[in-house]
Order: C-alpha cells, then sequence, then structure tokens
C-alpha cells in the first residue's frame, strides 16, 4: 500500500514533465537549434555566387569586423529607429486617447463596438498591398499628387519617393495606421483591469478628468504600457514590408530608409549565410539591449514611487 | 485512481500528437529521399557522356529521338520571366493547346509554365535554385527548357546545366540563317552552342509622331533622324521639345542602354568593377537634362514610366527594340499610341541592343525531342518566323527571311503607322557587338540606374557618392566582386 501510494505523488510529477514536452520539443526546434546555428554560420564564409557555391569556410571574427568597418549597421540601425518613433509616437498618443474614451463610462459612447472594429481593420489588410497602395497614391504622377496640383496647392508634382523626410514619415504614418488599433485594444484591456472605485473615489473628491488619467489610470497602466512599449519596439526593428514594398527594395532615396531586415534581406539576395547570420546576431544584441533599458526603466520608477 | 487513468490517456494523447505530428512531416521526406535515390543514379550517368563524349552521344540521339519521343517525359517545365515566349508559342507553335494562365498541352504532354518577375533578379535567383535541385529532382519534375537574357547569359553558357543543341540533334547547317552575333553570346568556352533565339534586338529611337509634328514640323523619319543624329543635337531638340510642352524621352533610363552598350570594357573584369567612360558621360548627360527638367527619373517599367504611351503622357521618344513597340507599349489597349499606329521609329543616337531572349535546354530534360522542335519551329522554321513577324511586329533571328521583308511593303508594322523600320534592324543587327558583356551585367545595370537616380533627384551630393553607393549595392549581392 505504502509504495503504491509513493509511486502515486511521483508518478503525477511526471505527469507534469511529459505535459511540458510538447513546449520544449517546439522550442528546441523552431527556437534554440536556429539561435545556434545563426551564431555558428556568423563565423563561415559562406555564399553563392551565380551558381558555385562558395564556402563555408572559417573565416573567425571577419563578418563582425566587415560589419563594423563599414559603418551600415549604425546607419540602418538609426534609419529604423527614426521610422519607429515617427509611427511610434502618434501611436501611443491616439491609443492612449482612444482607450481612456472608450472605457470612461460616463462618456456614454454610441456604437463603441463599430468603432473598435473600425479602428482595428488597418491591422487586418496585409502589410504588403498596404504599402502597395500607398506606393501607387504617392507616386510621381499619382492620385495624391495629382490632387495637389489640381488644386493649386503645388505648382508641379512633388517626388514624395525622392525626399528622405517624406518617404520615412510615409513608412512611419503607415505603421501607426495599422497598429493603433491594436495598441487601443491592449490599453483598454489595461484601463478596463483598474478598479473602478479608484476613479469613483477620485471623482468624489473632486478631480478632473485630467487629473484622473494623469495621476490614477496612467500610472497603473504601467506593466500594459511596458508591454506595449516592448512588443512594439521589437516589432519595430523587425520592420521589413512595409518600407521594403514601398521602395522596391532599394531603401532609397539614398538609402534613408533601409532598415535592419531589409540589409539583411540583401545579404540573403546571395545567400551570404556569414554576414546575414552575423547580422541577425547584431540584431539579436541590439534587441536584448533596448529590451533591458526599457523594462529597467520602467521597472525601477516603480519601485522608487512605492 | 481514475485520475491517474485521466492523467495516462491524456498525456498519452498528447505525446501521441507530438509524434504523430513528425510522423506525418516524416513520410512525405522520406518518400522524395527513395525516389531521388534512382534518380540521382540516372544523373551522373546521363552528365557524363554528356560531358566527355559529346560528338559520340549526338548522331546516335539524333537517330533515336523520333521514337524516344513517344517515351520521353509527359510534363514539359518552362522556366521564364513574362508572357512573350508563352505568346509566341501559343500562337505559333504547331499543337499547342492553352489550357490556363500556368498550364498548356502539346499532343499528350503537360506543358507547365513557372513563370518569375526578373526584377531585382528574382527570375535568377528562382532557376538558379531549381537548376541546383535538377539532378535530385522526379524526371517530371525536372526543367526542361528556361529562357536567358543577355544580361546574365553568360552566367549560365559555361555551365554544365544547359545543354549544348547539338545533343538535341540540332545541326549547323539548320542554325545557318540566324545573326552570328546570337550564337556568338551562347557559345561557351569549348565551343558548343548553348541556345538559340527567335529574335534579333537591334534598338532603334520610337518617336510619337504627333510631338514631332507639333515641334520639329514633320512626322518624317528623316527630319526626325535628322533632330537626333548625335547626343549634341538630342539635347538641343530636347531643350524645343520642353518648349512644345513634350519630355523628350520618360526616363534618363531610356537612354540608359545606348550609352551601356557602347562602351569599351565588360562591367566586370577580373572580379573587379570597372565603370566605363561612357556610362559617365551618361550621367553627366542626363544630370543635364533632369536639371533642366526635360525628362523624369523613375525606373523603367514603372507606372510613371509608361504614361508616355498614351498621346496624355507627352512623351516624344522611348529607345527599344522590335519588342518593346509590340509587346510592352500597349498596343493592345484602346487609346494608346501604338494602338493608333502613332509611333514612328529612326535609327537615332547611336546603335543599341537591348534584350534578347534565348531558350536554352536544361541537363537533365526528359523532353529533349519535344525542346528541340520548339527551337526549330520557332527559331529555324522560316515559314513561322515570318509568321511572328507579321502578326507580332518583331524582328525574327532569320537573316535571309528578314533581308527580303525589309523591301517589302507587307510587313509594315501597325504600331508605326505603317512604316517598315525593318532594313533599320537588319542594318542595326549586323552591327551589334557583345563582346562587352559579363555575367554580372543585371545586377551593375540596375544598380547603377538606381545609385544614378537618387544622384539625379539630388539626394547624393555627388557623382563619386553614388559610384559609392553603386559599388557598394553589388558587392552587397556578389561578395565576390571588389572595386
Amino acid at each position: 500500500m505504502e509504495a503504491k501510494k509513493h509511486s502515486k505523488v511521483v508518478s503525477y510529477n511526471k505527469w507534469g514533465y511529459i505535459f511540458l514536452i510538447p513546449f520544449f520539443v517546439v522550442y528546441l526546434l523552431f527556437q534554440f537549434i536556429p539561435l545556434v546555428s545563426t551564431i555558428w554560420n556568423s563565423f563561415f564564409e559562406n555564399y553563392r555566387s551565380g551558381l558555385t557555391q562558395i564556402g563555408p569556410n572559417c573565416v573567425g571574427r571577419a563578418n563582425y569586423k566587415t560589419l563594423f568597418t563599414n559603418g551600415d549597421l549604425l546607419t540602418y540601425t538609426k534609419n529604423t529607429m527614426i521610422m519607429w518613433v515617427i509611427g511610434f509616437v502618434p501611436q501611443i498618443f491616439f491609443s492612449l486617447l482612444l482607450g481612456a474614451w472608450f472605457t470612461d463610462p460616463s462618456l456614454r459612447l454610441k456604437a463603441q463596438q463599430f468603432f473598435k472594429t473600425v479602428i482595428y481593420l488597418p491591422n487586418l489588410i496585409m502589410a504588403s498591398a498596404f504599402s502597395m497602395l500607398f506606393f501607387t497614391l504617392f507616386a510621381d504622377s499619382g492620385p495624391v499628387n495629382s490632387i495637389l496640383v489640381q488644386a493649386g496647392i503645388l505648382s508641379e508634382p512633388f517626388k514624395f519617393m525622392a525626399n528622405v523626410t517624406a518617404t520615412r514619415s510615409l513608412v512611419g504614418f503607415m505603421n501607426f495606421i495599422m497598429w493603433f488599433g491594436n495598441t487601443t485594444i491592449l490599453l483598454m484591456a489595461g484601463m478596463m483591469g483598474i478598479d473602478q472605485s479608484l476613479f469613483e473615489a477620485a471623482e468624489v473628491d473632486g478631480a478632473t478628468a485630467n487629473q484622473i488619467f494623469f495621476r490614477i489610470t496612467l500610472p497603473l497602466l504601467r506593466p500594459i504600457l511596458i508591454y506595449v512599449l516592448i512588443t512594439s519596439l521589437i516589432g519595430g526593428l523587425q520592420m521589413f514590408d512595409v518600407p521594403q514594398i514601398l521602395t522596391n527594395g532599394t531603401g532609397d532615396p539614398a538609402r534613408s530608409s533601409m532598415t535592419l531586415i531589409m540589409y539583411l534581406n540583401r545579404h540573403l539576395f546571395s545567400k551570404n549565410y556569414g554576414m546575414g547570420g552575423a547580422l541577425s546576431v547584431m540584431l539579436f544584441i541590439i534587441t536584448g539591449i533596448l529590451s533591458l533599458i526599457v523594462f529597467r526603466f520602467n521597472s525601477s520608477s516603480t519601485k522608487s514611487k512605492h | 485512481m481514475k485520475k491517474k487513468v485521466l492523467a495516462v490517456v491524456l498525456s498519452t494523447s498528447m505525446l501521441m500528437a507530438v509524434l504523430a505530428g513528425c510522423g506525418s512531416a516524416a513520410a512525405p521526406a522520406a518518400a522524395p529521399a527513395e525516389e531521388a535515390a534512382p534518380a540521382e543514379e540516372a544523373a551522373p550517368a546521363e552528365e557524363a557522356p554528356a560531358e566527355e563524349a559529346v560528338e559520340e552521344e549526338a548522331p546516335a540521339e539524333e537517330a533515336v529521338a523520333e521514337e524516344a519521343a513517344a517515351e520521353e517525359g509527359k510534363v514539359l517545365n518552362i522556366y521564364c520571366w513574362n508572357e512573350e515566349f508563352k505568346t509566341r508559342l501559343t500562337d505559333h507553335y504547331p499543337g499547342y493547346e492553352e489550357v490556363d494562365a500556368t498550364h498548356g498541352k502539346i499532343g499528350d504532354v503537360d506543358v507547365v509554365w513557372n513563370i518569375t518577375p526578373s526584377t531585382d533578379n528574382a527570375y535568377q535567383n528562382n532557376l538558379d535554385e531549381a537548376l541546383l535541385k535538377q539532378a535530385d529532382a522526379a524526371a517530371d519534375d525536372k526543367i526542361d527548357l528556361f529562357l536567358v537574357e543577355a544580361d546574365y547569359a553568360l552566367k549560365y553558357v559555361d555551365t554544365e546545366y544547359t545543354m549544348p543543341v547539338a545533343d538535341l540533334g540540332i545541326t549547323a547547317d539548320e542554325l545557318a540563317n540566324q545573326y552570328k552575333y546570337t550564337q556568338d553570346i551562347m557559345t561557351d568556352s569549348n565551343g558548343n552552342l548553348k541556345g538559340v533565339s527567335w529574335q534579333g534586338c537591334p534598338g532603334v529611337l520610337i518617336y510619337n509622331r504627333e510631338a514631332a509634328t507639333a515641334v520639329l514640323g514633320s512626322d518624317d523619319p528623316e527630319t526626325v533622324q535628322e533632330a537626333v543624329k548625335d547626343w549634341d543635337t538630342f539635347v538641343a531638340t530636347a531643350d524645343a521639345m520642353k518648349e512644345g510642352g513634350y519630355s523628350i524621352m520618360s526616363s534618363v533610363n531610356d537612354s540608359y542602354r545606348v550609352y551601356s552598350n557602347n562602351v569599351s570594357t565588360p562591367w566586370v573584369v577580373d572580379n573587379k568593377i570597372v565603370v566605363d567612360d561612357n556610362l559617365k558621360k551618361w550621367v553627366d548627360d542626363a544630370k543635364a537634362l533632369v536639371d533642366k527638367g526635360e525628362t523624369g527619373t523613375w525606373g523603367l517599367w514603372s507606372d510613371d514610366w509608361s504614361k508616355g504611351f498614351y498621346p496624355d503622357g507627352k512623351v516624344f521618344a522611348y529607345f527599344g527594340p522590335a519588342w518593346l513597340i509590340n509587346f510592352s507599349m500597349a498596343a493592345d489597349t484602346e487609346g494608346s499610341i501604338a494602338n493608333q499606329g502613332g509611333w514612328g521609329a529612326v535609327e537615332g543616337p547611336q546603335g543599341f541592343f537591348w534584350g534578347g531572349t534565348w531558350i536554352a535546354a536544361a541537363t537533365g530534360t526528359d523532353n529533349p525531342s519535344l525542346v528541340a522542335d520548339i527551337m526549330r519551329q520557332l527559331t529555324m522554321n522560316e515559314q513561322i518566323m515570318t509568321d511572328i513577324v507579321k502578326a507580332d511586329s518583331d524582328f525574327v533571328n532569320n537573316k535571309p527571311a528578314m533581308e527580303a521583308a525589309a523591301q517589302d511593303d507587307a510587313y509594315a508594322f501597325p504600331v508605326l503607322g505603317g512604316q517598315n523600320p525593318l532594313a533599320m534592324f537588319c542594318a542595326g543587327a549586323e552591327k551589334i557587338d557583345l563582346s562587352n558583356l559579363s555575367a554580372y551585367d543585371q545586377t551593375c545595370n540596375e544598380e547603377f540606374q538606381n545609385a544614378m537616380k537618387n544622384y539625379f533627384d539630388g539626394n547624393y551630393a555627388s557623382y563619386e557618392e553614388a559610384l559609392d553607393a553603386f559599388y557598394k549595392a553589388v558587392t552587397e549581392k556578389h561578395p565576390e566582386l571588389s572595386y
């Protein structure tokens, strides 16, 4: 009997581990092995020239050296971050505003479900299709230029795709339009999780709507904000399809809208696993550092307040 | 106890699911391996004689060709980058039936089209991928026939992935009527011809008759040629065109080929990128035109570029070979200039060529006799070739037939308002010199135009800066090159 009881306990533990197996199998196959092989590949010269395979030859840190000495890494990181910021600032602003409005019961907004659906809709469009649409709209002789010229605002068509600020803003704007709905839904979930009695207490004490927002909603929303910021940051670093399609893969004008992943994509043109691997490893490190900074920044200020 | 049973059932079902996932994935993975095995054994056997004993094989294969046709594969895989060849095959190959956009039928053989656009080397990359797997592919999945363009033909000619046409049973006598340059480019270092073309691609200046009448006073080819006879008069005419409300050409890239075909060195010499003086001249001339607002900077094939195919686009001229006039300039669209026969053709400032499509047989094809027959019909059958000229306004690769047709008014091009430009093409085809081609031409041409576009638009301050960007872009795509 005793032995049986004993085995019962142990075997239940075992089931726990067995239930975890699928996760570890998937993680190992699709995350860990690719991660290790990427790092491994980054130390080799390994590419294809036409129909001839060159390498793999071990070249030590030569790929990293090339990456750092030609200065591209820094330029493209900067491009990526600039375009992310251009998109993220209006995105977080409008998401907070809409989230606050939607969760405020005193406003008694009508047709909330309808508007929630509508703001989420742009996210359902394929990024490449959206980008293609903008490419056509803002072409040199596209409809936007026709309207501006015919309305007398411009005397001759403005070359959006040949202007650094215009191209970057278009990319940022597209990312903003595509993602603000998603962020709004996330922030709303966070806002609805805040205890209603706090709002009521503030109202009783005579706080204004602004005070309630900045003193109660925002501080209590911090965990969700951190989450939104980190996911958006990682998503931003991986920005690819929108600028790729908009600039036809060139990152023009003068490579000022070339993102890190577009740069990676150019190396994959010749199946250059060495340079591609080195760039991916750097991307991994940059993502890690930025996430740590954001996380530290937010969690330490939380601690100091309490 | 119940709990334990439940736990066992749940966890086993979960594990089963995981393993089943692996299992079902493993099963198909194993299958091709089995199939591949005989293919692999067969491949070296096929390749070995092809390489070592070309001459001995050829007559043997020729004799067997007709009998073998019945035993050959039932699927013909064709790799190409646009609809042009498909249209030619549909309209002119006897017995070709169209099934749908990517499938056709010749007798009881299914024709499968694999069409990948050529921009940014997408076609080449896709083709390379397939060619490298060719030896291991199942017989019906092997590429049988693929097309190459002058810009990258060399990349495939000197490899074992293309079959000498002699191995298909095509003799030198049959090829005698073709223009020599079309064969020079496709001949490998051992003197084997690896592909044939149905067209010749000497280029001309295609002008808008309406613009010529309005600005130059006449749409007569002689008057127009006088106004574009060299680059200096061309620039002077550009000023006049601007006065009259026309752009001299749609984009600076239109004249690019005219300069780049008249270079004195190839793009790449001993793995080093070389920028010829004539290309520098193109940059200078083009920059001047752009600064005066006399032409655009957009890429070829973009919507902005093709606006000039219609009267409202207000473009005076395009540079191009016969296929551009017929295939690309919206001749089938109501209201286009081509549709109204509103274009004319003159020689322009300098002779040039552009493109040209060669048919190559892929090593390992299981339909050699059908591939040979397609080559024979489209590139050697005079009747079919003259039909192509009449129906599609193309310039075909048959010297005697073209020289005869040049004198014959029946061959007037409707898109050119009844002008017969064949004499011009004949003269141009004689002069084509392909000795300065390299295997990297597509990458270099695309990246050079793109880098210079940024310079024209003012995003690079100087020519040198743009040149650096060009070098960088090319070496990214081809790490083995230096500058």
